[in-house]
């Protein structure tokens, strides 16, 4: 075990894993990440905690995290490159680490302008695929990038991001790739409502061998509104929502019931595509239907 | 004004790798006052070339060109049968734009800088962001990553794109506070400045 997180556990065991995203607040207090984190309980193997998202600040996703834990949840830590430099970066593996935190996402991060500090200077001092190979130095050679020692390694399952609906599309599983030999023990995907690109994505990449060699857990986001789904097609960077979507959005008589109702069919296709080993819900704003979409796609009693 | 810094002939020579027909491209402004890729550098250059592979016993032809700025197609254009007559051009000035991040990676992707035109300025590949070959910060930019992934097509060298660059020094930026560089070989020594004052 790299990390003896539970979610190593679940991946390992060839179970098909559940993780959902927690949202921290605007706010020195975490109570709402841990009445989220109490809601979800049991619903999903790990809860990923994301790092001022949309660069807008929000209670840091280490404290999150160590809400989550307190609370008896396990966190998957994300961090962006965006706002730190190695130094910071590495420093705050060791402090998540020490503080039992197993599981971390490296992520790129959301690009400042579109947060409400646009002004602000940003780092990317290293990209993902570079904070992965110096991760993976610490947890695996016990050195930090530098060469020093560590008196005790970070045991610590390293994740990455994907985006298969973004362009060029033939780069998304080089990228991939990239990810996976640099370190990536998963892969969360973006969100998919486009299944037909997704099973496209999916071919390349076994073809490439990399379901063997990586967890791609693919992500999908419940739509609670047609405007939801407009807005994510047309304003949303790197996401692919299909008419098809947004007009059964349109005609719903009940948008939150058909939104949660095209999730659970999404996950079961997903469930049956070769090389997908779990998955992400993000319900932005809306975690209370986790359990209830998970309780729908016969995924609860979680282990 | 741009400050320019020759790399390292072993470097260079990576580059070169295979090619047979070299065009050592040097520019009359920023890098040739700077006395990095002027006229008399691109002779260095194109001489120190010409060595190296009669030692080595390979076959190399290497010629010389010095247009007046690089950075301007108009000037470019001028040398166009020149740079179709060789396999490579080793430009020794900057003909792209330019983010001063004093570790040049053009080589690596197809003449189109990841520090210069990347918005988060990433160096293996582009961000999920990327769409219909724009990037996410302004839908009227291109993504530089594309942009990247095309011409290294053009160029047949898609293979780059699946090596793993690693950190990279930002010394030569500005991380390593403002920089000084001196060339010695052209400096002045203590006589000279000696003599100087004297006068």
């Amino acid at each position: 075990m790299r990390s003896g997180s539970n979610l190593e556990r679940v991946l390992e065991s060839g179970r098909f894993a559940v993780t959902a995203e927690i949202g921290p607040p605007r706010s020195a207090s975490s109570e709402a990440v841990r009445r989220k984190a109490r809601l979800l309980k049991g619903s999903a193997d790990a809860f990923n905690l994301t790092d001022n998202q949309t660069a807008i600040v929000r209670l840091s996703s280490m404290a999150s995290s160590v809400a989550c834990l307190q609370e008896g949840v396990e966190p998957v830590m994300q961090m962006t490159c965006r706002d730190r430099n190695r130094i910071a970066m590495q420093a705050d593996l060791l402090g998540a680490c020490s503080l039992g935190i197993r599981n971390v996402l490296c992520i790129s991060g959301d690009h400042q302008t579109f947060g409400n500090q646009k002004e602000a200077k940003n780092v990317w001092d290293i990209d993902p695929i570079q904070q992965l190979m110096v991760f993976r130095q610490m947890r695996d050679l016990g050195q930090t990038w530098g060469g020093d020692g560590l008196e005790e390694r970070p045991q610590v399952l390293l994740g990455a991001a994907a985006n298969p609906f973004a362009d060029p599309f033939e780069l998304r599983v080089v990228r991939l790739a990239k990810k996976v030999n640099a370190g990536a023990d998963f892969i969360q995907t973006q969100a998919i409502f486009d299944l037909d690109r997704f099973e496209r994505f999916m071919g390349m990449v076994r073809e490439r061998g990399l379901d063997r060699r990586t967890h791609i857990i693919a992500g999908v986001i419940p739509l609670r509104s047609a405007n939801a789904a407009r807005y994510m097609k047309a304003k949303v960077a790197g996401m692919r929502v299909p008419d098809e979507i947004v007009d059964r959005m349109s005609r719903a008589t009940d948008p939150k019931k058909e939104g949660a109702r095209i999730c659970v069919e999404t996950i079961d296709r997903l469930r049956a595509m070769e090389g997908v080993h779990g998955v992400h819900i993000m319900a932005i704003g809306w975690e209370e239907i986790v359990p209830e979409i998970v309780r729908e796609c016969g995924l609860d009693h979680r282990p | 004004m741009i400050i320019a810094e020759r790399k390292d002939l072993k470097q260079i020579t990576e580059m070169l790798e295979g090619r047979k027909r070299v065009l050592v491209a040097g520019c009359r402004s920023c890098v040739s006052i700077c006395h990095a890729g002027g006229e008399k550098e691109v002779a260095i250059m194109a001489e120190a070339l010409r060595l190296k592979a009669e030692r080595e016993g390979r076959e190399m032809e290497v010629s010389e060109v010095a247009v007046e700025r690089q950075c301007e197609k108009e000037w470019v254009r001028g040398i166009e049968r020149q740079v179709a007559a060789g396999d490579i051009v080793l430009s020794m000035a900057c003909v792209e734009k330019c983010g001063g991040c004093g570790d040049c990676v053009l080589h690596l992707t197809g003449g189109v800088c990841p520090i210069a035109r990347c918005a988060k300025s990433l160096l293996n590949g582009p961000c999920g962001g990327s769409q219909d070959g724009r990037c996410e910060v302004d839908r009227e930019t291109p993504c530089g990553w594309e942009q990247i992934y095309q011409s290294l097509g053009r160029l047949g060298r898609l293979d780059l794109l699946e090596v793993n660059i690693p950190p990279r020094s930002w010394l030569p930026s500005r991380s390593g506070g403002p920089r000084r560089t001196v060339r010695p070989s052209v400096a002045k020594g203590a006589e000279e400045r000696a003599a100087e004052v004297r006068r």
